[in-house]
């Protein structure tokens, strides 16, 4: 870290007072931004990672071992919100920050002084979610879905935790309208949108999908909160409400959530794909039209995650069909990755592994999801290890691979040195092993009816639990080296060729120097 | 290159350490048995299977497909073959198909979910009608129409704590066992109410294809028929709270004949054990019988010593309101404190159980009151 930050403190000290801690907090550069975006989501990825393995080492042996129930809520809750909101979205808000302004031909961020403010809201949010752990009652074990009413039984942690969103989503939106807005006004001349990497497509869509649901969350946490407190009764029948509306507001935030985080990994992918394929993505226009449709059925199928709540048949009828249309854009991404492959000239450096392990298990995670669409297999699956297994697949082997992907792809344009190729293999085997060790068994627990969410089990679940524990402890570690080689490559890397991938062709590789100085574009480029 | 010698080092121990460790998960694969749903005892379930098949092969079969391309292309066209990357990108022909018949394998899916869909949600007709409530932690069962109308009973988890604190080895159905079964007669349509009395519980039997949540304040429906008699386990399915994961189902299916003959002992039994809320109790009756009630409805969270898990679960023992005046205790029993965990028993208990058990709190542990507390004292103070 510290050598990005030498680098480019000593190049450039003509443009700001302050040096050390102050820099970084004071900082409007949209690279600084991208940075601690990037280093705060690692550190909540360890935090959350920490917890996941508290889970498994419970769930190693069937009986009570480590951790009493309360505690092992606790620990599912806060390693769910933690990865959500702390490690997979700011980490793409951090690639949203870096690459964006590069890729259009932009000096900056539109708000560059609301850029800092949204980062810094990240920290207290974060705090407020682990502090929770020392009030009486401890941390919220309600799920990260925080359904009511269990979560009017909780302690001072839900309330800790019901501001903790109000941060991240106030931050959320701020860097929403921020990426708008540049992608919208600061193109470079000839920048035309359907010219723009699709890497700043699938930002923008996915700013509006922010901007849209990331309200309507606060909404239901706010109505938990004056459940719990102003007697208000929202979602308490007693009092004239009703529990399940928690869930359809909830939802109504969470599946458009679910593209949160999944459009920038395409994003991702499809930056890195055609590099080392050596050749221009297949159907760039109908990939923007697909992300669009995604995106727009993605507020209509919010119900597929209550099934069992007790619809009508005609509601569940409605949001199956509805859910299932979502295969066909998904199926369109997913060939059109596969055809810009095909008759290409393929290397396969980390970058390249990761997106076609991202791919392929993505794809996997996505048949789930189509036999979870359907309501009579739903019926069975719900609130098994099934869905654990499935969202598994794409939000780690989906968005964190693509990360990852995105990290080994663009280390030598932000800091000038090359990551040890070797050890970024190893990273990727190691990852994929154990990914599939840890979550795949799952799919058998769910099948054979182990319930989600529960700290011991009947002993017909043990060898899975074990060989899946096994597995986690083996992802875990795997991330370790990620940190080495990350780190090795920024203090003793070996020094970068000015254009490191041969195939990559978006602005920051064919219009500016390696490492980019701290500065960019304060001239737009010219664009043929 | 310099770098290649000890990375090669690691790499070497690392393959070791890799082998060992899927040595170990093999032999895991081995010894599990569980790899697909559990075995169908109904219609509905069976028809579950079939679609989970159908869509399996056909998503198979896509799948392999796809990745055969994006494989062939990972061995065929590398730079490292000298393979030299075509331009093109894009295929108005192939774009068109490749969402059309997507498109047309959803409607082949579709269709046979939907039938389904429909068969699971026709709760008409039912032979016998069960309402299901959710407390936290344990199920509450009402036959409210049909054959046994009237019988009522409350099903807690069976399995001792010695097991769950692996004190003592576990027994066969560790986990999936209850002191009172839920009886149903095979062959018969069966709909199940679901209300719940605190948060929200779902119930669950993967045999039969029916899950439906628990929802407190309001009634849900779901039905199925047993096809073969047998006892079938299952557990709590949505996130309730500390003992979310000790609360099992357990539905046995027996013959007709049996079923009648259940139904008349249950109302024998309910006839004798009939609680008279006009007798006098003495302080040792009352204390014993109150011992039973708490080891059923209280320890969770207060105990078997008495001392609670503070600071959620406060303590019994030596607690100023146990101690204090005992219409306080009584009322807070009856009808619990709201936005807690200390749910109101009024209901589930009757006045002769609650009598004991205020009885026995106050008269346990460190507690020396004396004072026993007579079932009309309760039901002077029932709203
Ligand atoms: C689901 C967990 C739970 C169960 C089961 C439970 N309680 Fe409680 N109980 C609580 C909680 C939580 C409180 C504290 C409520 C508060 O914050 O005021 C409490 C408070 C009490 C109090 C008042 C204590 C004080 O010092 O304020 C009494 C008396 C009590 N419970 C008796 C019982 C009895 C008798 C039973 C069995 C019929 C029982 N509880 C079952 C959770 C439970
Ligand atoms: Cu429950």
């Amino acid at each position: 870290m510290s050598a990005v930050i030498d680098t480019h403190g000593h190049a450039h000290d003509h443009h700001g007072g302050y040096g050390g801690v102050m820099r970084w907090i004071t900082t409007t550069n949209h690279k600084d931004i991208g940075t601690l975006y990037l280093w705060f989501s690692f550190i909540m990825f360890m935090v959350g990672g920490v917890m996941a393995l508290a889970i498994r080492l419970e769930l190693f042996s069937p009986g009570i071992q480590f951790f009493n129930p309360d505690l092992f809520n606790q620990f599912t809750t806060m390693h769910g919100l933690i990865m959500v909101f702390g490690a997979i979205m700011p980490a793409f808000v951090g690639f949203a920050n870096w690459q964006i302004p590069m890729m259009i031909g932009a000096p900056d961020m539109a708000f560059a002084r609301l850029n800092n403010w949204s980062f810094w809201l990240l920290p207290f949010a974060a705090s407020l979610l682990v502090i929770s752990f020392f009030t009486p009652g401890g941390a919220p074990g309600v799920g990260w879905t925080l359904y009511a009413p269990l979560t009017v039984q909780m302690g001072v942690g839900m309330d800790l935790t019901i501001f903790a969103v109000h941060l991240l989503g106030m931050s959320s939106i701020l860097g929403s309208i921020n990426i708008i807005t540049t992608i919208l006004n600061m193109r470079a001349p000839g920048m035309n949108l359907m010219r723009m990497p699709l890497f700043c497509w699938t930002w923008l869509i996915t700013a509006y999908l922010l901007v849209a649901a990331m309200p309507v969350l606060a909404g239901a946490v706010t109505m938990s909160l004056t459940d719990r407190h102003f007697g208000t009764s929202f979602f308490n029948a007693a009092g004239g409400g009703d529990p399940v509306l928690y869930q359809h507001i909830f939802w109504f935030f969470g599946h458009p959530e679910v593209y949160i985080i999944a459009l920038p990994a395409f994003g991702v992918v499809s930056q890195v794909i055609p590099a080392f394929s050596r050749k221009p993505l297949f159907g760039y226009a109908s990939m923007v039209y697909a992300t669009s449709a995604i995106a727009i059925l993605s507020f209509i199928v919010w119900a597929h995650h209550m099934y069992t709540v007790g619809m009508p048949v005609q509601g569940q009828l409605f949001f199956m069909y509805a859910t299932t249309l979502i295969a066909i854009p998904t199926g369109v991404k997913v060939f059109n990755w596969v055809a810009t492959m095909w008759q290409g000239s393929l290397t396969f450096e980390t970058p390249m592994l990761f997106a076609i392990g991202f791919l392929f298990l993505f794809t996997l995670g996505g048949f789930t999801g189509l036999v979870l669409s359907l309501v009579p297999i739903d019926i069975q699956l719900h609130d098994t290890y099934y869905v654990v297994a499935h969202f598994h697949y794409v939000m780690v082997a989906g968005a964190l691979f693509a990360a990852f992907a995105g990290i080994y792809f663009w280390l030598p344009k932000w800091t000038g040195r090359m990551y040890d190729e070797t050890l970024g293999k190893w990273h990727f085997w190691l990852t994929m092993i154990f990914f599939n060790i840890t979550f795949f068994v799952q799919h058998f627990l769910g099948l054979a009816g182990m319930p989600r969410r529960i700290p011991d089990y009947p002993l017909m679940f043990e060898s899975w639990n074990k060989v899946s524990s096994i597995g986690a402890f083996g992802f875990g570690l795997a991330q370790l080296l990620f940190l080495y080689v990350v780190l090795k490559a920024i203090r003793s890397g070996a020094k970068a060729p000015e254009r490191p991938w041969e195939g990559a062709d978006s602005l920051e590789w064919t219009h500016l120097p390696t490492p980019v100085p701290y500065h960019t574009f304060e001239t737009p480029p010219v664009l043929k | 290159m310099k770098a290649c010698k000890p990375a090669r080092g690691i790499a070497t121990r690392a393959a070791q350490l890799l082998a060992v460790i899927s040595g170990w998960a093999l032999s895991g694969l081995a010894l599990a048995a569980e790899w697909n749903l559990r075995p169908a005892g109904s219609k509905i379930a069976t028809e579950i299977h079939d679609l989970h098949e159908y869509v399996m092969i056909l998503c198979t079969v896509i799948f392999v497909g796809v990745f055969s391309f994006m494989f062939w292309s990972v061995y065929a066209h590398r730079k490292s073959k000298g393979h030299k990357a075509a331009q093109f990108h894009e295929n108005t022909t192939i774009e068109i198909l490749w969402t059309v018949i997507p498109a047309i394998i959803l409607v082949i899916i579709a269709l046979p979910a939907t039938r389904v869909v429909i068969a699971q949600k026709d709760t008409s007709n039912p032979d016998l009608t069960i309402k299901v409530t959710g407390y936290q932690w344990k199920w509450g069962y009402d036959y409210v129409k049909g054959e046994g109308e009237g019988i009522s009973f409350i099903s807690t988890l069976a399995t001792p704590r010695e097991q769950i604190e692996n004190r003592a080895p576990k027994g066969e159905h560790y986990l999936l066992e209850v002191d009172n079964e839920l009886v149903v007669p095979v062959g018969k349509k069966v709909r199940i109410l679901t209300t719940a009395a605190d948060v929200i519980h779902s119930w669950w039997m993967p045999s039969f294809g029916a899950k439906q949540d628990a929802i407190p304040g309001f009634i849900r429906d779901m039905h199925f028929r047993a096809e073969q008699t047998g006892t079938f386990r299952s557990q709590c399915v949505e996130l309730c709270g500390k003992e979310h994961g000790f609360m099992p189902i357990v539905v046995k299916v027996v013959t007709q004949d049996e079923y009648g003959k259940w139904v008349g002992d249950k109302m024998k039994l309910i006839a004798a054990a009939a609680d008279d809320p006009n007798k006098q109790y003495a302080l040792d009756e009352l204390r014993t019988r109150g011992e039973q009630v708490y080891a059923k409805n209280c320890v969770a969270c207060h105990q078997a010593t008495g001392k609670g898990m503070p600071p959620a679960f406060p303590p019994l023992d030596g607690a100023k309101i146990v101690l204090g005046p005992k219409d306080e205790q009584i009322r807070i029993v009856l009808n619990g404190r709201p936005k807690t965990a200390m749910a109101a028993f009024g209901g589930q208990l009757n006045d002769v159980e609650l009598a004991a058990l205020v009885t026995f709190t106050r008269n346990n542990w460190s507690n020396k009151t004396g004072e026993a507390i007579q079932p009309a004292e309760v039901k002077a103070l029932r709203k």
